[in-house]
């Protein structure tokens, strides 16, 4: 896994761009690729490259280029298909100076144009600049899992995997908190690409290409996710034919993210059903010492501690553990944000923060992960929540049909009628509109969106206009209305929270942090491809979620982790901030003056939060809605210390191995180049 | 009804219109505060504390606390719905119900 970087002249009487920007862009991503940096640089176009070394470790250096050096790329991610595609390539007659899958990615596109990225079966963000044409191509994978960020200023187009490159790259450009970006993650939890969190910052969105070029600038969906439209489409065998085919699609990806790396790989742990799958895979392929990594919490609530070890037990697996008390959450929760670079409503990633330390310090530079089987085998509540409340708003009037609720949630059975009523009141608010697209979702959006409350008049006046939940329900594909609900569901979910929270905040971001990689089987090409075609009724059978998983599963993992209820992965949240001890930092971005600096939250609005929250205590439990706030209201104001107020970060000057500049004055700066500069590339 | 106990009356009348506006204010009070409301003014009476996200479940016990151990009333568990609870207008009016019920104050 890498950082990528690079800056284009938008008019032919642009300047070049700077070697102090690129240098500064590359050390501003020196925590995602700490082993090697690159730079490449001609009269348009710059290109920089943080290296995590994993595949040809000697000689796949970037940028790298084609044979004639026409052609350079940056290149952050993994294509796991690439020795077949190299075997395609050397059949057209393609030739390969080096075993690293970046210079399939060059061939790729020599010969496959933007049809290249439908073929590579990995997670990426490319950057590929033709010298000789001057365009620029900017590629992302299918589900998102690598980042890329753009900015235009000052004539130049600006990219990076994360933020604060484009801030180090140039600090002129402007830094603030864009008021739609913050209606989004307070409503969605996350933006939605091509929108940031930041003013005149975008996004590429996943599975896209751009192109950019003095003709302008293009962008392309190369994927987007399919489900079946009416009978007979999509998957047609019978369930125990499904069993097998996802058994045998995920041992395949297990295997391809596994042996496609020159370095060990290992394996998170959660003792949920998903993780443990990947786990007893990953150790079949490998016969020898396999790590397995997993979060313990000092709080019961959320610990999973004897189902890690039954797994790791059952896997044979040098099986590493890391404890998380309240206290570690909100230490390391400034640093959190700093890497997440979004305002979070959950302390849910600071955890992973710690996990991928643990990694790191065992010396593992590639974990596999369980992400992303909840969404493509429907495993979320929430799921099974709108077939409920689908089924139920059928007979709006059914006295029997709310009851199912308590078999959603087994606690509201044994709560008072209060409860019961209300959350009939809760559930069954809009049910009338049971067909309408975003009808599973819309409860959850809108108890986010509520705390919008705590916005200033000004920016809910600047809002009055906006409704984000209208704009995402406008941007659906045609096809959408003719998928079944449960496709509906999983789309939203996959384009939302998976895309924006689950595999940024909560995975590229934290594994990077500490310099791992992430590998997800579950999100293969063929995975997602045959988990999309199933029939509904063979993922969420009856109310029994992720059905053709779990029985793919039987024999693979024990007994007790098959059956037992499915435990949403959560953390401590605002417990983790109140009490004693809780760390200075919090009184600073609470102070009055920094809330108000900030200008998103209304001070005395997060005052009362603040006291509300101090009064309970760190004992009682807290409601959904002050969670979310306190965590939201903090890392809002840590992003606005860290990214929109501090100068951006310029780190002196790193050690280059690869360094090409066109550009070069003879007897200027050479002496920021390496001693053996990798000249046999140009 | 003669003028002296039409007087007593009117009295008892607006005393109890002070009582429910008292009632009205507390109430408000402790919906601003505790579930921090930035503009008081988008709270109206008839204002759905559920379906605007103000309130959800667990907010809700937090306002049958503040029922109980500030305005002096007990909730009893079939009482617990929306009927009684969804606005702070219907609150005011089942506290209302409730203290009429429980007879004058001693």
């Amino acid at each position: 896994m890498c950082g990528i970087a690079g800056v284009v002249a938008l008019r032919p009487e642009t300047p070049p761009p700077s070697l102090r920007s690129l240098e500064a862009m590359v050390g501003a991503l020196r925590h995602r690729g700490p082993d090697e940096f690159g730079l490449y640089r001609d009269r348009r176009a710059g290109l920089g490259h943080a290296r995590l070394s994993i595949i040809d470790l000697v000689s796949g250096q970037q940028p790298m280029s084609n044979e004639d050096g026409s052609l350079w790329v940056v290149f952050n991610g993994e294509v796991f298909n690439y020795l077949e595609l190299r075997e395609e390539l050397v059949a057209l007659g393609h030739r390969f100076r080096t075993r690293s899958d970046t210079e399939v990615v060059v061939h790729a596109w020599e010969a496959w144009g933007e049809q290249a990225f439908e073929r590579f079966n990995g997670q990426f963000a490319i950057a590929l600049w033709d010298a000789r044409g001057e365009e620029l191509v900017l590629a992302r994978d299918r589900l998102g899992v690598r980042p890329v960020y753009l900015c235009e200023h000052g004539g130049r187009l600006w990219f990076a995997s994360e933020v604060k490159a484009l801030f180090a790259g140039d600090p002129s450009i402007p830094r603030a908190l864009d008021p739609v970006g913050l209606a989004e993650t307070f409503t969605f939890w996350t933006v939605i690409p091509p929108r940031s969190v930041f003013q005149g910052i975008t996004e590429l969105e996943p599975g896209h290409v751009r192109r950019v070029s003095r003709s302008g600038t293009v962008d392309r969906a190369f994927w987007t996710p399919r489900y079946p439209v009416g009978a007979g489409s999509g998957f047609t065998g019978s369930l125990p034919e499904a069993v097998e085919r996802v058994g045998a699609a995920l041992e395949q990806a297990v295997r391809l993210r596994m042996l496609r790396a020159d370095v060990p790989v290992g394996s998170y742990l959660s003792g949920g059903l998903d993780s443990s799958i990947i786990a007893a895979l990953g150790r079949r392929v490998k016969g020898d010492k396999f790590c397995t990594f997993s979060l313990r919490f000092d709080d019961a609530e959320f610990d999973e501690t004897p189902y890690q070890r039954a797994v790791a037990a059952r896997v044979g697996s040098d099986h590493r553990e890391v404890l998380v008390r309240r206290g570690d959450i909100a230490a390391c929760f400034p640093e959190v944000v700093a890497f997440a670079e979004r305002p979070l409503l959950r302390t849910a990633p600071a955890p992973l923060f710690l996990l991928s330390r643990l990694v790191r310090d065992a010396g593992i530079k590639v974990v596999l992960t369980g992400e992303g089987a909840d969404e493509m085998f429907a495993g979320y509540d929430l799921f099974r929540e709108g077939k409920v409340r689908r089924f139920w708003g059928r007979q709006p009037g059914s006295v029997l049909r709310p009851r199912l609720l308590e078999r959603l949630y087994p606690y509201l059975a044994r709560s008072p009628v209060a409860q019961q009523a209300m959350a009939r009141e809760f559930f069954g608010r809009d049910r009338a509109e049971f067909a309408a697209p975003g009808f599973a979702h819309r409860t959850r959006w809108q108890a986010a969106a509520a705390l919008q409350r705590l916005f200033t008049g000004d920016l809910r006046r600047s809002l009055e206009r906006v409704d984000v939940i209208a704009q995402l329900l406008g941007s659906l594909p045609a096809e959408f209305s003719s998928w079944v609900p449960l496709a509906q569901d999983q789309y939203l979910e996959t384009r939302t929270l998976l895309s924006g929270y689950l595999l940024s905040s909560q995975g590229d971001r934290m594994l990077m942090a500490h310099s791992v990689e992430g590998r997800f089987p579950y999100l293969d090409a063929d995975v997602v491809e045959l988990a999309n075609s199933l029939p509904a009724r063979f993922k969420l059978r009856g109310l029994d979620e992720k059905h053709v998983l779990k029985r793919a599963a039987t024999g693979l993992v024990p007994e007790e982790v098959l059956r037992r209820t499915k435990q949403p992965y959560r953390a401590p949240d605002a417990q983790s901030f109140v009490g004693p001890g809780s760390p200075d930092w919090i009184a600073e971005v609470l102070d009055e003056r920094a809330v108000a600096d900030a200008g998103v939250f209304e001070p005395r609005t997060v005052e009362r939060l603040w006291n509300k929250c101090q009064a309970t205590g760190g004992g009682t439990q807290f409601s959904n809605a002050d969670n979310m706030a306190l965590v939201g209201v903090l890392s809002t104001g840590l992003l606005h210390a860290q990214l929109v107020r501090a100068t951006p970060v310029r780190r002196p000057d790193l050690p280059f191995k690869t360094w090409v500049d066109r550009e070069a004055v003879p007897g200027s700066r050479q002496d920021r180049a390496p001693a053996t500069p990798d000249r046999s590339v140009i | 009804m003669s003028r002296q106990q039409g007087a007593v009356a009117d009295v008892t009348r607006r005393q109890l219109e002070e009582v429910a506006l008292e009632t009205r204010d507390r109430m408000r009070q402790f919906v601003v505060d505790n579930f921090y409301v930035a503009d008081p003014s988008d709270l109206a009476d008839d204002t759905s504390l559920i379906n605007s996200g103000l309130v959800d479940s667990t907010g809700m016990l937090e306002v049958i606390a503040f029922l109980e151990s500030e305005l002096g009333v007990r909730v009893m568990d079939q009482e617990m719905i929306p009927a009684n609870l969804e606005t702070i207008g219907r609150i005011v009016d089942f506290v209302a119900r409730k203290r009429a019920a429980a007879g004058p104050a001693t």
